[in-house]
């Protein structure tokens, strides 16, 4: 239980989300050292205007991912529950993404390895700047034992296409 | 490599399909920034020997897309449209947020020159260094969420199969028009997103002239790198802390002000400037608030005000009518302006004006225009086919359609408030300028003089480069320095007026570009160079409508009329005022009593080449 205390969960409200990618831009500074919404491992989709969606790894409890890594270039961090990159190891095949319920990995736009939240070792700085922003789109939450949080995992496609429907109504149903 | 930008540009023609990359020099950054100010120095290198020759819808104009060395870096993405403009005939660096700029840097350009046109309608694709010009056939016509829709679906499903190892693709950034620019509606805007428009200078024509749907583009790279990034990092820190503390503008935004510079300070239009005080409270935030806005903070790339909230209407006639705020600008102009004063009826006139491509601001200008001639019986049920009357949501809707497709009375008003008013004059053998509420063929912005208590003073719009906009006007400052030398700093670093702050903006520069930018060089140097370009390029003009600056640096006749109504009851401009603030601001600004740039001013500024061009303005004007 000590351990699990320690681990954090990025909770996520669409809704709140304002479109402004100060994620993605704190997010690719830390992890790239410049702007780069590309490579950043939060990335916001906005397949509608409007209603953009923050998509980042959510730590399915059995990681299917890591599983499915032919190169064990992926790990669990001890510490926070976060998938790690060994960039060394992944050739970037792609084998995480058809693993990941949320198609949530992604390879880096110049290099041949992917690229997922590593929650910045406990202290995610994309919740940082979102809190202090106030929209509170993300979270961060202690992280329980359930399986909640696999729900999370979704392909930006299908979350934009429930939340069209619930803000601007069905005649948006076929907008994506 | 200099930091901060590429120093490339994307170079397209569409006549001859041909596309390169054209180098810009950093001596060049350093004398013009970018944005409005690079713009209006590639505009005089390439047109200026015989701007008054180029028709801006003719092929010879050049259209340009342009980001400056902070865009992406200072919170709140933009991008600067511009070339010789259809409303003016000088230029009008008209900006427009969203994304584009950034994934257009991201992609390795600083911006994009399009020049000729093209045999059938077509889109710019460019997905970093590969560029496509694509076949447009199936959007022509379509509006301004249905080409988007088809865009973005487009665009998305072929970079899935291009790159499919590598992952879920994000959407391109779009600028795009709608059926008004497809159409050459003098008052057609540039629009990105559902909502967002580039709309000064009316380029969403200027894009239609070379049938040009729109412009995508995705930049999977990096920003370009910064001069100190540990200095970039706490810069960008503390100007995101300052701006997130502006409460009532990140709670609001502009939209408490269609209540607000009615009932406070009488400055807003009502009934096409009749009135400039109103007390309607139900046209309040609180009404917008608890009836339409479904998003209480919608922002662009980087910004921590994200004052645009969404606008949903859903119930009534209206249901289904989807835009952004409507942010004060449209409050007044498609709402008090015609008086409307019932936020859905706004609301949906905002999103008919995003939908058909035009510029809100200037269409609620030619329908408050249209409706004052309806009121004084110059216009008639006949020549319009139906009964405009103030307050008639419907009426004007219908009017917008009909300009954005040049049908019956709307192809005369798809001109412009200015040319309209030329058209209608002769038609109806009377005077129609004086109902003409515009400075050189540009709608003034929402924001009168008369009571004086706005931030818009009596010259506000009378040396302004760009005409009516109020975004960009000729007051003079505290330090008695013309305020517009400050807009061309914001908009040729490209940054969000309502995120300027100028000692970050300085502290930007030092840490992106490298450039201890000083207030001496900006005010005494390159915004006076910058604005003596532009101001020689407004007064060339042509080919087909010409200022006179002895008439033409005026307010509309309506600013000297007394406010009728309100606690600024009988206050008004004089024109004697007006005309001795007018000799200061040449004065300080380096210009003749004519208003043009004097010789020595060229000299000290590094551009006697300007010279000749102002010959030409001179011999006119038969003025030595």
């Amino acid at each position: 239980m000590g351990e699990e205390k320690a681990k954090i969960w990025i909770f996520r409200d669409y809704e709140r989300c304002s479109g402004c990618r100060r994620c993605e831009i704190i997010c690719s500074l830390r992890h790239e050292g410049r702007i780069w919404p590309e490579a950043s491992r939060i990335r916001v989709f906005m397949l509608i205007p409007g209603l953009e969606i923050p998509h980042l790894c959510t730590q399915c409890p059995d990681y299917p991912c890591v599983s499915a890594c032919p190169f064990n270039a992926l790990t669990v961090d001890d510490k926070t529950g976060a998938v790690l990159v060994d960039v060394d190891k992944c050739t970037g095949c792609g084998k995480c993404i058809d693993a990941c319920p949320g198609k949530v990995p992604y390879i880096h736009p110049r290099m041949r390895y992917a690229v997922i939240c590593d929650l910045c070792g406990g202290e995610p700085e994309c919740v940082r700047v979102c809190t202090e922003a106030g929209y509170n789109a993300l979270i961060k939450i202690p992280r329980f034992p359930t399986q909640a949080y696999k729900v999370y995992a979704r392909r930006p496609e299908d979350v934009v296409r429930d939340l069209a429907l619930k803000v601007y109504g069905e005649e948006w149903e076929g907008w994506v | 490599m200099p930091y901060g930008w590429w120093g490339r540009l994307l170079e397209v023609d569409l006549s001859t399909k041909n596309v390169k990359i054209t180098k810009v020099d950093r001596s060049v950054m350093r004398r013009y920034i970018g944005g409005r100010g690079l713009g209006v120095k590639l505009l005089w290198d390439r047109l200026g020997q015989k701007w008054e020759e180029i028709d801006p819808l003719g092929p010879d104009n050049i259209l340009l897309i342009l980001t400056g060395p902070l865009t992406g870096y200072y919170p709140g993405g933009r991008v600067c449209v511009t070339g010789k403009s259809p409303q003016s005939n000088g230029i009008v660096g008209s900006t427009v947020g969203g994304e584009f700029g950034v994934e257009l840097k991201c992609a390795g350009y600083d911006g994009i020159i399009v020049n000729g046109v093209a045999e059938k309608p077509v889109y710019i694709w460019i997905e970093d260094e590969e560029v496509e010009i694509k076949d447009a056939l199936h959007i022509w016509g379509k509006d301004a969420k249905e080409t988007l829709r088809t865009l973005t679906r487009e665009l998305r499903s072929e970079a899935s199969k291009k790159h499919q190892l590598r992952g879920v693709c994000k959407e391109p950034s779009i600028l795009y028009i709608g059926p008004a620019g497809e159409n050459r509606v003098r008052i057609a805007a540039v629009a990105a997103k559902i909502t967002h428009a580039a709309g000064y200078g009316g380029y969403g024509a200027v894009m239609g002239s070379k049938m040009l749907k729109a412009i995508a583009v995705k930049g999977t790279g990096p920003l370009p790198e910064v001069a100190e990034p540990d200095e970039f990092e706490k810069a960008l820190d503390d100007v995101c802390k300052s701006l997130t503390r502006s409460f009532t503008m990140r709670y609001w935004g502009t939209g408490s002000a269609g209540y607000t510079v009615g009932a406070d300070t009488s400055s807003e239009p009502v009934r096409n400037w009749q009135e400039e005080w109103h007390d309607e409270a139900r046209y309040g935030s609180s009404s917008f608030e608890s009836k339409v806005w479904i998003k209480r903070f919608w922002g662009d790339f980087g910004c921590p005000t994200t004052c645009l909230k969404l606008a949903m209407i859903k119930y009534g006639k209206f249901k289904g009518t989807l835009t952004d705020n409507p942010d004060y600008e449209l409050q007044a102009y498609l709402g008090t302006n015609l008086g409307v004063f019932e936020p859905d009826g706004s609301v949906y006139l905002s999103a008919k004006a995003d939908d058909l491509g035009l510029c809100g601001i200037q269409v609620g200008n030619v329908l408050g225009f249209t409706a004052e001639l309806y009121q004084r019986g110059i216009l008639t049920k006949e020549d319009l086919g139906f009964e405009l009357k103030w307050g008639d949501v419907e009426a004007f809707a219908k009017l917008q359609e009909m300009i954005a497709r040049r049908v019956g009375i709307g192809d005369v008003l798809a001109e412009g408030t200015y040319r309209a008013a030329l058209k209608i004059s002769k038609m109806k053998k009377i005077d129609a300028m004086p109902y003409a509420v515009q400075v050189k063929g540009i709608g003034v912005g929402a924001h009168g003089i008369r009571s004086g208590l706005d931030y818009t003073k009596p010259t506000a719009y009378v040396c302004n480069l760009q005409g009516g906009d109020h975004t960009s006007v000729s007051n003079l400052d505290e330090k008695n320095r013309p305020e517009e030398w400050e807009i061309i700093l914001i908009d040729s670093a490209v940054v969000c007026w309502f995120n300027f702050r100028k000692e970050h903006v300085y502290r930007f520069f030092r840490a992106v570009a490298g450039w201890n930018i000083s207030e001496d060089e900006l005010y005494n140097e390159i915004a006076p160079r910058i604005a003596a370009i532009q101001r020689t390029l407004l007064l060339l003009g042509g080919p087909d409508v010409y200022w006179d600056p002895r008439v033409d640096d005026d307010n509309p006749p309506r600013f000297y009329e007394p406010l009728p109504s309100g606690p600024k009851k009988g206050a008004t401009v004089k024109r004697e005022d007006v005309d001795k603030l007018k000799q200061i601001y040449y004065r300080v600004a380096g210009w003749d009593e004519y208003g043009l740039p004097k010789g020595e001013t060229l000299e000290k500024l590094g551009i006697s080449e300007v010279r000749e061009a102002l010959e030409r303005v001179k011999q006119r004007l038969q003025i030595s």
